[in-house]
């Protein structure tokens, strides 16, 4: 269950492109797992800005009875206020929200791919991923080298780490999907998970599907309230039934399995998407069974057999 | 002392006047992580239609200065899996439902509103003008005193006898008295104001439309002079209709305000969004603010901004 508390600014600190905020707030640390987030107020209390702001966990401390620290860009006014507080300024905080990443039962060689400062969550999960035996490679990018997130860290503890930026001022030149084939071939990797903007996720599904190995992919989907309660951050998702359904990344994710995100669908709603228009439970198809249903074994739908597109 | 808050609606007694506004609540399960339903006044309902529906395209939110617009298009489960799953859990919580209830044509309201009288545990009905009429070109019905009419006659004439309608107004109207007195000639036995103001925002590094939905319905602080502006005239015409007055509450004197304007009960709705324990913390305020002006029971400051001295308003130094 989350919590919502008043957390203290311990530090903040430049980190490249990026800043890195640690709150006090023991009452979400302790409750946290790898994958979710906390959302925040933003602009003090006669604020303007409605929409609390939504951030994935990078680290989690036992000091201070327990910390936790985000890392974000301050690209708008609400991330600009955040990044000129200071020590002991505080915060309505929210926490700790959403579906984490799930953990294999055995140990499995896993790669984190993360995309800018979207790789902030991977390093806690791969901590975690370790105590139960499992190997990381990492696989990060970003656009410059100031814009990839945890590469010296990655270095430290993952088996591997490669990079990729869009100028090649950082490892290989281009988008880190060039370099996720090699690596899946050397690494024999077992499950991904990954943290990027929608089109490299949907990117990295499409690669990992060819190869039938699982994606835990963290959505980075905009967000006002963090609970559940605006229907903002919608996505089109397949349950395990074979049901298309717009469901709410914060609380239905952010963690979703990327082979039943339909990725080229996303901002749009897909004809047979449960109570689209047109649709009927009991309409022309009988027996609540939407068109693309025709076919679709009932159950579990291994990886790699589902259509992205629908 | 803390002030009465208590309130009364249709046949259900109240523990507060502070609600949850319709589609800023989730299904009441999302609020319950935070704060206890059962000592919300009452949770409206999202709107509910007959059918599951999809709602819009994302993007659905942009937020603006002070304010919030949306365009979600009335996204929910259809009214079978709300009897099913959401309202069993609320009235399990204790929490005291009103149901908000959404339709493309009259006889979609009439039959909503059929269903929710086979039901037991709905506290009233609210009906949600705003909703597209597919008979008349998706005009909303709320812009027309006659169809708003027609709409909660339907409804009326439907629900059981003892489960109040109230009529949820738009204030995208000329004359919103108008629009209130044909619902009151229909048969509301309340009204509740306001719904969202029709908006829009464009986003200057796109140059398109910040929604999908290209409007949206504008909501937050910034509409909060609209909504006193619109009780105050309704409560001047019809000061015997109980109002729950909403938008843009934030805080226990903007509770207030509303209160003094003429309406009987406060919903809290985009707040909650910004601060999921809004309800009782306005709730809270609210009870300091009528402790600061000497009040103890909430109902005496209801209407008082029009100078009339209500009877029974104990009058303190």
């Amino acid at each position: 269950m989350p919590v919502q508390i008043r957390g203290t600014v311990l530090t903040l600190r430049r980190v490249d492109a990026y800043h890195a905020l640690t709150l006090v707030a023991p009452a979400i640390a302790t409750k946290f797992r790898p994958g979710q987030f906390i959302t925040i107020a933003v602009g003090g209390p006669e604020t303007s800005m409605l929409g609390r702001r939504a951030f994935a966990v990078h680290d989690v401390r036992p000091d201070h009875g327990g910390t936790v620290e985000i890392v974000f860009e301050a690209r708008g006014p609400g991330t600009r206020w955040l990044a000129s507080l200071r020590a002991r300024d505080t915060l309505d905080t929210v926490g700790p929200l959403g579906r984490p990443f799930p953990i294999p039962r055995d140990p499995s060689s896993c790669l984190l791919i993360g995309v800018g400062y979207g790789s902030a969550p991977l390093f806690g999960l791969a901590a975690r991923l370790r105590e139960r035996g499992s190997s990381t490679d990492y696989l990060l990018g970003g656009d410059s080298a100031e814009r990839v997130f945890g590469a010296l860290t990655a270095r430290r503890n993952g088996r591997s780490a490669a990079v990729a930026t869009t100028d090649g001022s950082f490892g290989a030149r281009g988008a880190v999907t060039g370099l996720m084939e090699q690596i899946i071939r050397e690494a024999r990797t077992d499950v991904i998970y990954a943290c990027a903007p929608v089109p490299v996720l949907r990117e990295v599904a499409a690669i990992a599907g060819r190869y039938d190995i699982p994606v835990q992919a963290s959505v980075d989907v905009p967000m006002a309230c963090g609970t559940g309660v605006c229907m903002g951050c919608v996505l089109p998702v397949t349950g395990t039934d074979g049901i298309t359904r717009i469901v709410r990344s914060c609380v239905d994710g952010p963690v979703f399995r990327a082979d039943l995100v339909r990725w080229d669908d996303v901002g749009t709603i897909p004809f047979d998407a449960l109570g689209a228009p047109g649709w009927s439970a009991r309409g022309e198809w009988g027996g609540g069974q939407p068109p693309h249903d025709r076919g679709v074994i009932r159950g579990v739908v291994p990886p790699g057999q589902q259509s992205y597109a629908g | 002392m803390p002030a009465d808050m208590r309130a009364r609606l249709g046949l259900t007694d109240l523990p507060n006047l502070v609600l949850s506004a319709s589609g800023c609540a989730g299904a009441g399960r999302e609020l319950a992580q935070f704060i206890d339903v059962a000592r919300v006044g009452a949770v409206i309902s999202k709107s509910i239609m007959a059918e599951p529906h999809t709602g819009n395209p994302a993007p659905r939110l942009a937020e603006t200065p002070s304010g919030l617009l949306n365009s979600v298009g009335l996204q929910g489960p259809g009214m079978d899996a709300f009897l099913q799953r959401d309202l069993p859990w609320l009235l399990s919580r204790g929490a005291r439902v009103v149901v908000s209830i959404a339709g493309q044509t009259i006889r979609e309201f009439a039959g909503l509103a059929t269903r929710l009288s086979d039901t037991a545990g709905v506290s009233a009905i609210e009906v949600n003008l705003s909703c597209p009429n597919a008979e008349d070109a998706g005009q909303p019905f709320a812009l027309d005193p006659q169809r708003a009419g027609s709409v909660i006659a339907a409804v009326r004439g439907s629900a059981r006898y003892d489960i109040p309608v109230f009529a949820k107004l738009s204030p995208d109207v000329t004359d919103i008295v108008a629009v209130a007195s044909a619902c009151v000639a229909a048969g509301a036995d309340g009204l509740s104001l306001i719904n969202t103001l029709l908006g829009m925002a464009i986003d200057p590094v796109t140059m398109r439309p910040a929604l999908a939905g290209k409007y949206g319905g504008l909501s937050g602080p910034a509409i909060r002079p609209v909504a006193v502006r619109c009780v105050w005239q309704v409560r001047a015409a019809f000061p015997d209709v109980p109002i729950i007055g909403s938008g843009g509450v934030r805080t226990g004197r903007d509770a207030l305000e509303l209160l003094l304007a003429g309406a009987s009960m406060i919903a809290v709705g985009t707040e909650i969004i910004h601060d999921p324990s809004a309800c009782s913390r306005v709730l809270r305020e609210l009870e300091e603010e009528l402790a600061a002006i000497g009040t103890d029971r909430a109902a005496d400051v209801i209407g008082q901004a029009h100078g009339r001295t209500p009877r029974g308003l104990a009058w303190r130094a």
